[in-house]
């Protein structure tokens, strides 16, 4: 049986390429990727926790995570098509009209 | 309901009706008014009559104000004093009513004058029926405030504008006293009703209050700031200023508050606490003096002036100052005598000069008048009534007021010698400056224009009808006051005995005879030396300016008392206006803080939406920085 200490690392190693890519990369498509890596590192930790404590909650909380995961995705792609529709480019960078 | 509320009341719903309606009206707006006034006239004759016959009616109609035990009502107290007071009023104000009709025609406020005349009756009504002291209050700012609306009825003219301005801030000194007066009543008596005043009255007699370190009679100083809403309202020294520019007002405006009624509430006021004024001999030397030297002084300047609107203003200052002269030496009914004898032909000289003024198209220089006479022969010959009796001629209204006056003075001891001597001068005066102006306008030639000349007419019967009635007045008012030396009864001055009482008068009668004979000798003379003057020798008060220039220019500019009060009292109020409350509470306290929060809160958002840099990764950047933060601080502490 794979020892948690494991799957641990793992989540830890998926969340922080997540956050180096999300930090690095400039495409909003590869950013919302990075979202969901992050997303699924945690629920990996989550499932892992909730096996070795033989507790159902934490993959209770797993469900509520991705049902949340997918609506994020929904409506970032849904913008990411509008921004493409408008600007022809997705590039994070360029998009600074919020900026204060 | 009786009538006796209506008196006050109809003028107050011809107010009304008037100010809302009387646009609609035009040229017609003037008959509500006039007819409520009427209204109020005929209750008023037939009130006069039920006191003559001994009734007094002294009745609560509302209870004005229930607070703890300060307790006032809305009441009525008609004695001998108002019901004079009730007849001068509603007389005077009815025919300057009609006049109007004629002066004001045309005018584009027709209505708006009207109703301003209207709740002046009102006010004034109120203020002499009043059977408490917070009603005549009532009446007295009233007055006040219509007086202010219709001196500054031609709003459009700075100078009346600026007139209005002064004869409100002027009286607001008077009437700080009169309501600290009217404080103290209330605070030493509990009441203001002026039966519970009368008749408590002797409680203060003796108590004595600490003023400033000076031990002062408590009569005294309730006397003295109830004077102190006389001086302002009746124009005396040294709050007379405001009366003169009062004269921007239109001329029926002059008539009716500026000369017969609104000054001479003070009077009242004083006629009415002649119980109080009389337990203090303090008071009653300050009332006479005051009195004597307002005539003089007013007097004095009026021998020089050339606006005929604000020689009659001084003239009135003068003749308020012999009344309250009267009152000083405790001859409260000649007092009122002269208030009601002055009202007849005082307004009869406002009423003709407005006339004249008609005539002249607004001209208001005596110097540029001359030879009116016959081009408006009633309104000449009712100027020259009104004017012998203000002279007092024998046999005229003016000379049995004045002639009572100076008598009763004559025997007030020393300080009533005194106000004799000058009264006795001021009559001299008054005669000079009046018929002054009788020869420089109606006599000699025309000194205008050639079209003004061609202008020049009488005026219409709604103009010259009150004038002929108000000569009748000015002539026949005073046979009430016949006094028994010259075979007459003095039935004024007993009728209003039970009110104002009668001074002891101890001169023999070959004393009144000199009295009368010296009075009428000054009024004489001094119509002699103006006919010198004005008529036979024209050249002279060129030459008497020229030899006496320094006296003529002070009395010109009318003892500067204008400029000391520009340079003491306005240019600091200014000053502290201008520089402090708007230099400083206004522009630094009060806008510092209505723009100093908003654009504190500007500056705050300034800094803070540089936060909001648009770039994804540094709101990235923040919360893992954040998250880290967080779970460093959990590691730490939480072991």
């Amino acid at each position: 049986m794979v020892p948690l200490d494991w799957y641990i690392m793992l989540s830890a190693v998926m969340f922080t390429i997540g956050l180096a890519g999300f930090i690095a990369r400039r495409n909003i498509i590869i950013m919302l990727i990075c979202i969901e890596l992050m997303l699924n590192a945690v629920n990996l930790s989550l499932i892992a926790f909730s096996h070795y404590l033989q507790d159902l909650k934490g993959q209770i909380l797993v469900f509520f995570t991705i049902s949340v995961a997918a609506a994020e995705a929904a409506i970032g792609l849904a913008i990411l098509v509008a921004v493409f529709r408008n600007k022809a480019m997705v590039d994070a960078d360029k998009l600074t009209e919020m900026k204060g | 309901m009786d009538k006796y509320i209506l008196i006050p009341l109809l003028p107050l719903i011809g107010f009304f009706i008037n100010i809302w309606f009387g646009r609609f009206f035009q040229a017609k707006c003037h008959w509500i008014p006039i007819l409520a006034v009427f209204g109020s006239f005929v209750i008023s004759v037939i009130t006069f009559t039920e006191v003559v016959q001994g009734k007094i009616i002294n009745y609560d109609v509302y209870s004005w104000v229930v607070s703890g035990n300060f307790k006032v009502s809305v009441g009525f107290l008609i004695d001998q004093l108002t019901a004079v007071m009730l007849i001068v009023v509603t007389t005077v104000s009815l025919l300057v009513h009609i006049y109007s009709v004629g002066y004001m025609h045309g005018d584009p406020g027709y209505y708006r004058f009207f109703a301003y005349l209207n709740l002046f009756t009102f006010s004034m009504l109120m203020l002499v029926t009043g059977n408490n002291l917070l009603q005549l209050y009532f009446g007295w700012e009233a007055v006040g405030l219509c007086s202010y609306f219709l001196i500054g009825y031609w709003y459009q003219k700075q100078s009346a504008a600026d007139a209005g301005k002064k004869a409100f801030i002027v009286n607001r000194f008077g009437d700080f006293g009169f309501g600290l007066g009217v404080f103290m009543v209330f605070i030493y008596l509990g009441t203001l009703h002026y039966t519970d005043i009368f008749a408590n009255l002797h409680t203060l007699q003796g108590q004595t209050i600490n003023v400033l370190g000076y031990e002062i009679g408590l009569v005294t100083l309730i006397a003295l700031l109830l004077f102190c809403g006389a001086i302002g309202k009746s124009a005396q020294l040294p709050l007379h200023v405001w009366l003169a520019d009062a004269m921007e007002g239109p001329t029926p405006v002059s008539a009716l508050i500026h000369a017969a009624t609104m000054v001479t509430a003070g009077v009242f006021l004083v006629a009415r606490f002649n119980p109080l004024f009389s337990m203090s001999e303090t008071a009653m030397i300050v009332v006479a003096l005051t009195g004597a030297i307002t005539s003089l002084m007013a007097a004095t300047i009026a021998l020089v002036q050339n606006d005929i609107k604000r020689i009659i203003a001084y003239s009135t200052v003068s003749q308020l100052g012999y009344m309250f002269l009267a009152c000083g030496v405790g001859a409260y009914g000649a007092g009122i005598f002269h208030l009601y004898t002055h009202a007849f032909f005082k307004a009869l000289l406002f009423l003709g000069a407005g006339s004249v003024m008609h005539a002249m198209a607004g001209q208001l220089d005596i110097q540029k008048m001359g030879g009116l006479r016959k081009y408006m022969p009633i309104t000449f010959f009712t100027f020259l009534i009104a004017s012998f009796s203000i002279a007092g001629i024998p046999g005229l209204a003016g000379f049995f007021s004045k002639d009572e006056i100076l008598w009763l003075a004559y025997n007030g001891g020393t300080v009533g010698k005194i106000v004799w001597v000058i009264g006795t001068i001021v009559a001299g005066l008054t005669a000079f400056y009046s018929f002054r102006v009788i020869f420089l306008t109606f006599f000699g030639k025309f000194r205008g224009t050639h079209e003004e000349e061609h202008h020049l007419h009488e005026s219409p019967p709604s103009m010259t009808v009150p004038l002929l009635i108000l000569a009748v007045g000015a002539v026949a008012a005073g046979w009430v006051g016949i006094p028994p030396v010259l075979g007459g009864g003095n039935w004024i001055g007993h009728f209003l005995e039970p009110v104002l009482g009668h001074p002891h008068v101890h001169g023999t009668h070959a004393e009144e005879w000199m009295v009368m004979g010296i009075s009428v000798a000054m009024g004489i003379g001094g119509i002699f030396v103006a006919a010198v003057l004005y008529l036979w020798a024209p050249g002279l008060p060129l030459f008497f300016g020229r030899a006496f220039k320094s006296a003529y220019t002070v009395l010109w500019n009318k003892y500067y008392f204008d400029e000391l009060y520009d340079y003491t009292i306005v240019r600091p109020t200014k000053w502290f206006a201008r520089r402090i409350l708007v230099g400083v509470t206004d522009a630094k306290i009060i806008e510092g803080i209505v723009n100093g929060v908003p654009k504190l809160i500007g500056e705050f958002g300034e800094r803070l939406r540089k936060l909001q840099t648009g770039v994804l990764q540094h709101y990235e950047i923040g919360m893992a920085l954040g998250v880290f933060v967080i779970a460093s601080l959990v590691f730490i502490f939480a072991k």
